[in-house]
């Protein structure tokens, strides 16, 4: 199966990189931009036929590796799960 | 004991660059070749010193010393730590003792966007009772290159006040004869190293084996690092 | 789209770059038409990128011999002895058309490159360096590529752990559509564990070790073969993605392979990765080779014969081993996590065999691919004439300190510090002298002795005249290397030109190569690597003509180097290369002129290579003696530029006598060549000392504790107001 891991920064963790995107479309006409943040996608395919216990392992890896959870957050997106 | 019967072990990792330049500079003072541990091995062997040198371990991939950290020799290392040993995080080895917990906080990536590479001013703090800082004046200020695109210190304001109050702050960026922004790095309260809150561990951004000698130009990370051998072995 | 088994016509030749004749000529060669995949193995090994056709003829005139020379052109690098068991190992390459559609990693994979054709001869990379030039500050794409390129040189250098210790940017016009990025790189082997590639022993096995195959830059031997247009953006999916990481464990891998007495041979896949590796391995060897193209390690499926013959996937080897070594090498890829396949093996044939699919997918004879590649005499002209410019014609009575700030605060002459600080320019802890002195300087690992390193070239002089531009790029590469006081061994050369089917261009190219080969030879710095890289023209318009030197020098003991700053105030500063009668100076094709005359092009300043060697043998003699303490050679600005430089640097000042009468400007911003500032405690010794050696010399002025520069009697100017604006210049580009 597929899992999808969403890593954020945490609210209040400065995001020099998306201030400096931000600027960047302002200056390309994109004046309706007030903000952006910059995080990173993990796409996973993982042996696990069980949607809560891929999700349950799934937490685990993030909280053990995927996502420094000192200045990360992290959601879990299983694509086709109803 | 004297310096040169200590024992040091430095780590490497895939992707470590500064391994061989850390080796050299304790050979200079110690006047004995430390031990080049690969991240493989799983035990240690007794050491009074473990550093952990800079570069960009698992090519910085996932975050930097992210992996590194949890490669099968830190478990020694962190024993060795939980044993009171001492342990030296430089630049990347930093980054991997903030992802192993061994020190606290986050190196961010660099508020200017930028690799940086060019001397800094440090000015030591006051610290709690430290091997790596016991032989400085709190207030003493060094000059000792950086070069690093993740150096950016975080740690919430509640825990900063916490490392001042402990003294777990030995380094800061300062002013001084250095070109350039005294921060280099945008790191909160301009902090460039952190001590464990035993004193016996220390992450530091800048890179005093670069600083060892006359054709260096510089010879303050040589004073920084014969004290705190000697202050090991004391 | 064309496929595998479609019958190959002259039209798919041409869409590989390939004219009618050299259509034929494979024609005639195989006694057949090619197929796909043979057809593209030809279209990239006589690709100009890869042949040479276009300069090979000149290449041929240069001086390649010395008893400094270990290993000359035609190996990955060039290899020169530098004593004591070692050789200094160097190569300088383009990656030109890269870097301007994708700067990041085409300048990135133009570093990778550069220290694999290094490492892959046994050296352990110990520094780099890099020319850069760029479109003028003002326009729409300068601050992208800026920044894309110097990100990507860093990004890779940095992480693989090799320091960037120097290098040499410009700004022009003609660079706005077509930008140069020129990578070197220099090693430390010894002499006796040097590895060659030509392929040996029928029946060895070959190993391809490295990164898995992908389709990257397919073609890019025949891009850079080519002028762009408006069509460039469709170029994107031929750039490369170069991995520093996966370069660091290759480094490493190979390096202890070669520790362990297991290579034959061995080379790099770069331009036309596994055509150019296989073919030029074989065809050093005289041998043949026969691979099996499913054993490639490929991250893509189905990959085609052709697209595995041309990939251009990064950090990938192949490697000629010992019959029984085979599990020894495996051992070492493994631990460094690399890919390790044996796909083929050497054979007497002469013949490239290429199996796939359970048939054969090529069948090519090696020899003429390499051995009958083209070798075209271009039709070229003279060079044009120029006239000499008066400097009384184009100076005035400004003050020369109002001059020189303007002159320091522009982007031709402007602090690069914003540049080299995203380089590290301090792993592997043995830099000595790094950015912003004349040349680089390497400890010798675990010695007193040290290598000194530059790059150089003033494309505005070759311009105006080639072969005095030529010249004057190897002068100026030495005069920078006897200047720290390091004697100048060998050269290694990248040309950088237009289109050479033009007779203009190809004049720039054959009397650059003419006057450098002039200058080699009376300075002993023979040529032992280079590159080529032409059509550097975008819609027709070529780029001013850029022929790149990098030299390598050699220190016997690093105690004696000298730096370019002013080190104590009191110290009297001369010109050695100057009389005491001169008061005018050399503004034709100067910076000078570029910024306050039109745009006539006049005749740039004469070099004269007697003189720059007695110079050059003469600095180094007193700085080997102790006499000077400083010394900086004069280039781009002149003398009134160099003693600002030399202030700024130093945080000190100096009072400079100016001549009475003569062209002020001429004789502060004159860009005489064979020329040195210097300053020394005993200017007595040093005067005599030049008299005994036939070299001019002039007092010219004092250090000063005072922090400013002061011209004669009544033009000051404070040295922070000159850093101001020297420094800013280029941080404000950038912002």
């Amino acid at each position: 199966m597929q899992a999808i891991v969403n890593i954020s920064l945490k609210e209040g963790v400065l995001d020099p990189q998306g201030r400096a995107i931000s600027h960047a479309l302002g200056d390309l006409g994109f004046g309706e931009v007030n903000d952006v943040r910059v995080g990173k996608q993990i796409h996973l395919d993982i042996d696990e036929a069980d949607p809560a216990r891929l999700r349950q392992r799934v937490a685990r890896m993030c909280e053990t590796l995927l996502s420094n959870t000192v200045i990360e957050d992290y959601n879990i997106v299983i694509p086709n799960e109803d | 004991m004297t310096v040169s019967a200590m024992r040091v072990a430095i780590i490497v990792f895939p992707g470590s660059n500064c391994d061989r330049d850390m080796m050299v500079a304790i050979e200079q003072l110690t006047a004995r070749r430390p031990a080049l541990v690969w991240h493989k091995e799983s035990t240690l062997d007794a050491v009074d010193l473990v550093i952990i040198p800079g570069g960009f371990s698992f090519g910085d991939y996932l975050r930097c010393g992210a992996l590194a950290g949890r490669s099968s020799i830190m478990n020694a290392v962190l024993d060795h730590a939980a044993r009171g040993g001492a342990v030296l995080g430089i630049c990347n080895g930093f980054q991997v003792l903030t992802e192993t917990g061994m020190v606290p906080g986050v190196l961010m990536r660099n508020a200017g966007l930028k690799f940086a590479c060019r001397d800094v001013d440090l000015t030591f703090g006051e610290t709690m009772n430290s091997p790596f800082t016991s032989g400085f004046e709190a207030g003493q200020i060094i000059t000792i290159p950086i070069a690093h695109n993740e150096g950016n210190y975080f740690a919430t304001n509640d825990e900063l006040q916490q490392l001042e109050d402990n003294g777990q702050i030995a380094l800061r960026y300062c002013e001084g004869k250095s070109f350039g922004a005294s921060n280099p790095n945008g790191s909160a309260k301009d902090v460039a190293g952190v001590l464990s809150s035993n004193g016996r561990v220390l992450g530091m951004m800048p890179h005093p084996e670069r600083a060892m000698s006359t054709l260096h130009g510089n010879q303050d990370g040589a004073h920084f690092l014969k004290k705190s051998l000697e202050a090991l072995v004391s | 789209m064309t496929s595998a088994s479609d019958v190959m016509t002259f039209d798919h030749a041409a869409a590989m770059g390939l004219s009618r004749d050299e259509w034929n000529l494979i024609n005639s060669r195989l006694g057949r038409v090619p197929n796909q995949c043979e057809l593209g193995i030809f279209s990239a090994m006589w690709s100009e990128h890869c042949s040479y056709k276009s300069s090979k003829k000149w290449l041929k005139t240069l001086p390649v011999d010395g008893p400094q020379v270990i290993e000359g052109p035609g190996e990955n690098a060039g290899a020169i002895d530098i004593g004591d068991g070692l050789a200094a190992i160097f190569k300088i390459e383009s990656h030109n058309h890269p870097s301007f559609i994708e700067p990041y990693q085409g300048a990135a994979t133009g570093v990778g490159g550069i220290l694999r054709d290094v490492f892959t001869m046994g050296a352990r990379p110990v520094a780099l360096l890099n020319a850069l030039r760029f479109g003028e500050a003002g326009h729409e794409k300068t601050r992208h590529l800026v920044g894309g390129v110097v990100g990507g040189i860093g990004g890779y250098g940095n992480c693989i752990g090799i320091p960037t210790v120097g290098g040499e940017v410009n700004f022009h016009k003609s660079y706005n559509g077509n930008i140069l990025v020129n990578a070197m790189a220099v090693g430390l082997a010894n002499s006796d564990r040097i590895f060659r590639s030509a392929a040996t022993g029928p029946g060895n096995p070959i190993i391809y070790v490295g990164a898995k195959t992908g389709r990257d830059g397919i073609h890019g031997a025949t891009m850079a073969s080519a002028e762009f247009s408006d069509e460039t953006e469709s170029k994107r999916p031929t750039v490369q993605v170069g991995d520093p990481f996966t370069g660091k464990l290759l480094m490493e891998a190979c390096l202890e392979l070669m520790a362990s007495d297991s290579v034959l041979s061995i080379q790099d896949m770069g331009a036309a990765g596994l055509t150019s590796s296989s073919v030029e391995m074989a065809s050093k060897g005289g041998l043949g080779m026969e691979i099996n193209l499913d054993l490639v390690p490929s991250r893509e499926e189905a990959m085609s014969a052709y697209e595995l013959m041309l990939s251009e996937s990064q950090e990938r080897m192949l490697m000629v081993l010992k019959p029984d070594a085979t599990e020894t090498a495996r051992a070492i890829f493994d631990k460094w996590d690399l890919d390790f396949m044996p796909i083929g093996k050497v054979t007497e044939t002469g013949r490239l065999v290429l199996l796939k699919d359970g048939g054969i997918a090529c069948d090519i004879p090696i020899a003429p691919l390499v051995e009958d590649a083209p070798e075209y005499d271009r039709p070229h002209d003279a060079a044009p004439e120029r006239a000499v410019l008066r400097s009384d014609t184009l100076s005035n009575d400004r003050p020369i300190s109002a001059v020189l700030r303007e002159m320091l605060g522009h982007v031709d002459l402007a602090s690069r510090r914003w540049i080299y600080e995203q380089y590290d320019s301090q792993v592997m802890a043995d830099t000595v002298a790094g950015p912003g002195g004349d040349a680089a300087i390497i400890r010798v690992h675990g010695t007193q002795r040290g290598l000194a390193m530059t790059t150089d070239c003033t494309p505005r002089y070759v311009e105006a005249d080639p072969k005095t531009g030529g010249m004057q790029a190897v002068a100026e590469s030495y005069r920078n290397v006897c200047a720290v006081g390091a004697k100048p061994l060998a050269i290694t050369n990248n040309l950088n030109f237009g289109n050479p089917e033009k007779p203009d261009i190809m004049t720039q190219m054959v009397q650059s190569v003419i006057g450098m080969g002039d200058a080699a030879r009376h300075l002993d710095t023979p040529v032992v690597s280079g590159n080529v890289s032409l059509y550097n023209e975008t819609d027709g318009k070529a780029i001013q003509p850029c022929p790149v030197i990098g030299m390598v020098g050699v220190l016997d003991n690093l105690d004696k180097a000298v730096g370019n700053r002013f080190v104590a105030a009191g110290e009297t500063i001369l010109v050695v290369g100057q009389n005491d009668t001169q008061s005018d100076g050399w503004l034709g094709a100067s910076l000078y002129a570029s910024h306050y005359g039109s745009d006539t092009i006049y005749a740039p300043p004469p070099v004269d290579l007697a003189a720059e060697r007695r110079h050059g043998e003469f600095i180094r003699d007193q700085i080997d003696n102790g006499t000077i303490s400083a010394a900086h050679d004069i280039s781009d600005g002149g003398l009134a530029v160099g003693l600002a430089e030399m202030a700024m640097r130093g945080g000190l000042g100096a009072s400079i006598h100016c001549p009475d009468g003569g062209d002020r400007h001429g004789w502060a911003f004159g860009e005489d060549q064979a020329r040195y500032i210097v300053t020394t405690t005993d200017a007595a010794s040093l005067k005599a000392a030049a008299a005994s050696a036939a070299v001019e010399i002039v007092e010219i002025g004092t250090v000063m504790r005072d922090e400013q520069l002061k011209f004669g009697d009544a033009d000051t100017i404070s040295i922070s107001a000159l850093v101001d604006a020297f420094e800013g210049c280029i941080p404000d580009l950038m912002a």
